[in-house]
């Protein structure tokens, strides 16, 4: 198990690589000025120039990315040109404000799709499966930032019961585990754990209606297995599959809810990387996104080998 | 996002918004921003005049303010941390400007010469310790007339300009003044000082979370009596997006925003929420290239455009929330003047114009026109460009658009007319901060500030105007520049120099509860006023 675990952290390496060259050179294509957010725009070009310097923007792109990699190594990501804060403050934090957007949603899809999944696939063709099937299609189909503002329209703005926005009544740096809190949290993990319910759901339909079919579980029937014992097994087959969809689920909770946290003015990373490209904020840019690749590529990993620990086979393969 | 904003304007209408009452500490006035970072606190703020407006004119006073007390007249200059000036007689590179005695800066240090002289090096001296290059990013190119400056005494002050410049005191209304003790008290580091800044202003920064939100109480030892603050306590939140702004104050968790979306606005007065508006110097126009081959640079075209468009029926799309452009300023400054040309819709005289130079329907000339979908002041760019589209079709100008992001449209603004990038555009829908006389009229169409150099995107120079622009740097009693600003703009607008559509009105949304607050005729406002019920 640790040979394999080896194998697949050394094979992350280049991967990680490839990100940063790609998060680096990606946000150079696009037009615009990092500049601009720190300088009236009417600012003369001797000054844009001389800001240029300061930033090292004036530099070759190549020089620029061998000392962005340079200071990455040794843990320095820079400082945002915009906010002139330190970009690993920056991005921790709103990483922090959406593993928990994530991790909740997360709670609250995880189960209810893999529950509606494991109903339709075992009733298979019945009126249950297709409500389920109609449910998990609605739920991947629905733009989940309507449905955002649907539900502060109804909960926050109508019924007065749940905050719109923000992670707190303080802000986020003080978050903690009470009602004041939580209802900050209860509207954009509901509305972001709406495609991952669909996204589960149908994966798990589809395996456990074709396990149900499949011979071992006759057989297990024919050994006089209670039907709850039969289910756990045909869990256990399952579980891999499941496991991986939901990893990359989780994945996408976290980089994916740009538009979920700005409806719900949620400090997070999605928010961070939007207000970031707006201002062109090159090295907050490259900081989020690497971490977020590199996030998207350590939850693989962690996939990967869970996977393995649960079905022997992908080891060996 | 318009999609987004009108689908959001139907469910709030649908749903019929029996908005919910937050609770609310008495005296705390909760106000929710369009920027999406808490701007700069150190002195110089970012994000724009919503910096200035929040962070700038609250924690900190410049030498020379706006007056911001009067809703009904266009606000000038008042003496600020100085309290009375002048040029010299004889030499008039030279400024003398008396200080306010007895004022202190939030951590009990005074207020001396001494201290301004150091403030202006913390822009100017990249050799000094208190060197700031954010701030002077955001400074330098405010003061561009300061040659150099002395401590005459403890509250007598020197400023010698590179020429003589009678705009000055506009100039420094821009300078805010930090803390000099609290900065070294903080190891003279500005990060420090970020989180614990000190100014001399009616409210001092309490704590403020980046990107969240900013807690300011009121300075009760303001030199000021009449603006110091009433309120209990001031909360700044960053909320960009226009919908979300929207949601917080209907749901009660802001008691303020700054620019409602048009479609929001009657869910908005329908639940007893109170629409503050009023002229400002902003204008929303096209800036017309003049380099050689423009179709602008013919007088006949640029006047029929600015026939062509009905200004009224625009008011439509944007709510009644705009005042109509009847020149490149706002009809209410001090600055207008008698222009003869008459900005107005009458669409048959332009097409006779624009047959006298040789376009009709038929044949209509073709323009080509650099627009952004979306942007800081920019208002609602898309529709109300469309709109301008369909306008100057009916008498016979074809408008090409090339739609840029807004970033780039500043990169693109900088460049000017004349730059590849612009992909031959002959004008370019750009909004001004038009507050002074160098941001007004000069810096648009000095022959000395042709871009990419300066900011006269058009390359336009005409003599006459430069000499004009001279007169107002050169005419230093107040009453008699006005007069040569006025006379200026008349220039700007009968020589239609610009397309001039509309001004914004800087909107915001109040909850009812909130009291005492006029909003100036000006990007700034005065929040000491202010009392919630």
């Amino acid at each position: 198990m640790f040979s394999y675990f080896l194998r697949r952290v050394i094979l992350m390496l280049p991967v990680a690589f490839g990100v940063s060259v790609i998060c680096f050179m990606l946000v150079q294509i696009a037009p615009g000025d990092p500049l601009t957010a720190i300088m009236p725009v009417d600012a003369t070009a001797d000054e844009q120039a001389a800001m240029r310097a300061v930033y090292g923007l004036d530099k070759p792109l190549p020089v620029q990315y061998a000392i962005w990699i340079g200071n990455l190594a040794q843990g320095d990501m820079g400082r945002s040109i915009a906010s002139g804060r330190p970009v690993a403050g920056e991005v921790f934090g709103a990483v922090n404000n959406s593993l928990l957007l994530a991790f909740s949603a997360a709670v609250i899809a995880f189960p209810i799709g893999i529950f509606l999944g494991f109903l339709a696939g075992y009733f298979r063709d019945s009126w249950i499966d297709r409500v389920v099937t109609a449910i998990s299609i609605a739920g991947v189909s629905v733009p989940n930032y309507w449905l955002g503002i649907v539900l502060v329209i109804i909960f926050s703005v109508n019924l007065g019961w749940l905050p719109s926005m923000g992670a707190g009544p303080g802000g986020s740096q003080d978050w903690s585990w009470d009602w004041l809190h939580m209802r900050h949290l209860v509207l954009p993990a509901v509305t972001l754990a709406v495609v991952p319910i669909g996204i589960v759901a149908r994966t798990v339909r589809a395996l456990a209606g074709d396990l149900l079919t499949q011979d071992f579980v006759q057989a297990l029937y024919a050994k006089g297995m209670s039907r709850g014992d039969v289910l756990r097994h045909v869990a256990r087959n399952a579980a891999a599959t499941a496991l991986s969809v939901m990893g990359l689920q989780l994945g996408y909770l976290l980089g994916g809810s740009i538009l979920i946290e700005t409806v719900f003015n949620w400090p997070g990373s999605g928010f961070l990387l939007s207000n970031a490209i707006f201002q062109r904020d090159l090295p907050l840019l490259q900081g989020t996104i690497l971490v977020l690749a590199l996030f998207f590529v350590g939850m693989n990993l962690i996939v990967d080998v869970a996977q393995a620990a649960i079905d022997p086979r992908i080891k060996r393969s | 996002m318009r999609q987004f904003t009108k689908g959001f304007a139907a469910l709030a209408l649908a749903a019929g918004l029996a908005f919910a009452q937050g609770a609310a500490a008495q005296g705390t006035l909760r106000i929710g921003m369009t920027a999406a970072d808490i701007p700069l606190t150190t002195g110089q703020t970012d994000q724009g005049g919503e910096g200035m407006r929040f962070m700038g004119y609250t924690v900190y006073d410049s030498l020379i303010e706006w007056d911001l007390t009067s809703a009904d007249k266009p606000s000038v200059l008042i003496p600020g941390l100085a309290s009375e000036w002048a040029v010299d007689a004889e030499d008039k590179t030279k400024w003398t400007f008396k200080l306010r005695e007895g004022v202190t800066f939030h951590d009990g240090s005074p207020f001396t010469s001494e201290v301004v002289v150091w403030n202006l090096d913390k822009l100017l001296d990249e050799t000094s310790e208190q060197y700031d290059s954010r701030q002077a990013a955001q400074g330098k190119s405010r003061i561009p007339a300061v040659a150099s400056y002395t401590a005459v005494d403890e509250y007598t002050l020197e400023i010698v300009t590179k020429e003589p410049d009678a705009t000055l005191p506009y100039q420094l209304a821009w300078i805010l003044m930090s803390s000099k003790a609290q900065f070294e008290a903080l190891g003279k580091d500005w990060e420090a000082f970020a989180a614990t800044p000190s100014g001399t202003g009616p409210w001092k920064l309490e704590t403020f979370v980046p990107r969240e939100r900013a807690e300011m109480v009121p300075n009760t030892d303001y030199w000021d009596e009449a603006r110091i603050p009433k309120l209990d306590k001031m909360v700044l939140i960053p909320l960009p997006e226009p919908n979300a702004r929207a949601a917080a104050l209907l749901s009660g968790q802001v008691d303020w925003i700054e620019a409602p979306a048009p479609d929001t606005i009657p869910a908005m007065t329908g639940n007893g929420f109170v629409i503050s508006s009023n002229a400002y110097p902003h204008n929303w126009t096209w800036h017309l290239s003049r380099v050689d081959g423009s179709p602008w640079n013919d007088i006949r075209v640029r006047k029929a455009a600015n026939l062509a468009i009905d200004r009224e029926g625009m008011g439509a799309l944007l709510g009644g929330l705009m005042v109509p452009a009847k020149g490149f300023l706002p009809p209410s400054s001090q600055w207008f003047g008698e222009p003869t040309f008459d900005v107005r819709y009458d669409p048959e005289e332009a097409k006779a114009l624009l047959a006298e130079a040789g376009y009709s329907v038929e044949n209509p000339l073709k323009v080509k026109a650099l627009i952004s979908p979306s942007g800081s002041g920019q208002m609602l760019p898309l529709p109300m460009n469309e709109y301008i589209q369909q306008s100057l079709a009916e008498v016979g100008i074809e408008v090409e658009f090339m739609v840029v992001e807004w970033n780039q449209m500043i990169n693109l603004w900088r460049a000017g007319a004349a730059d590849p990038a612009v992909e031959g555009s002959e004008s370019i829908n750009f909004t001004y901060f038009i507050q002074d006389p160098f941001t007004g009229l000069i810096r648009h169409l000095s022959c000395d500030l042709i871009a990419p150099n300066g900011t006269n995107w058009g390359h336009y120079c005409d003599p006459e105007m430069q000499a004009l622009f001279e007169q107002i740097k050169t005419t230093f009693d107040p009453a008699e520049q006005d007069a040569v600003l006025r006379k200026t703009h008349e220039k700007f607008v009968n020589d239609a120099l610009f397309l001039m559509v509309t001004h914004d009105v800087a909107p915001r949304a109040l909850s009812p509860k909130v009291k005492g607050f006029v909003q100036a005729q000006n990007w700034y406002q005065n929040f000491s006023s202010i009392t919630m019920e």
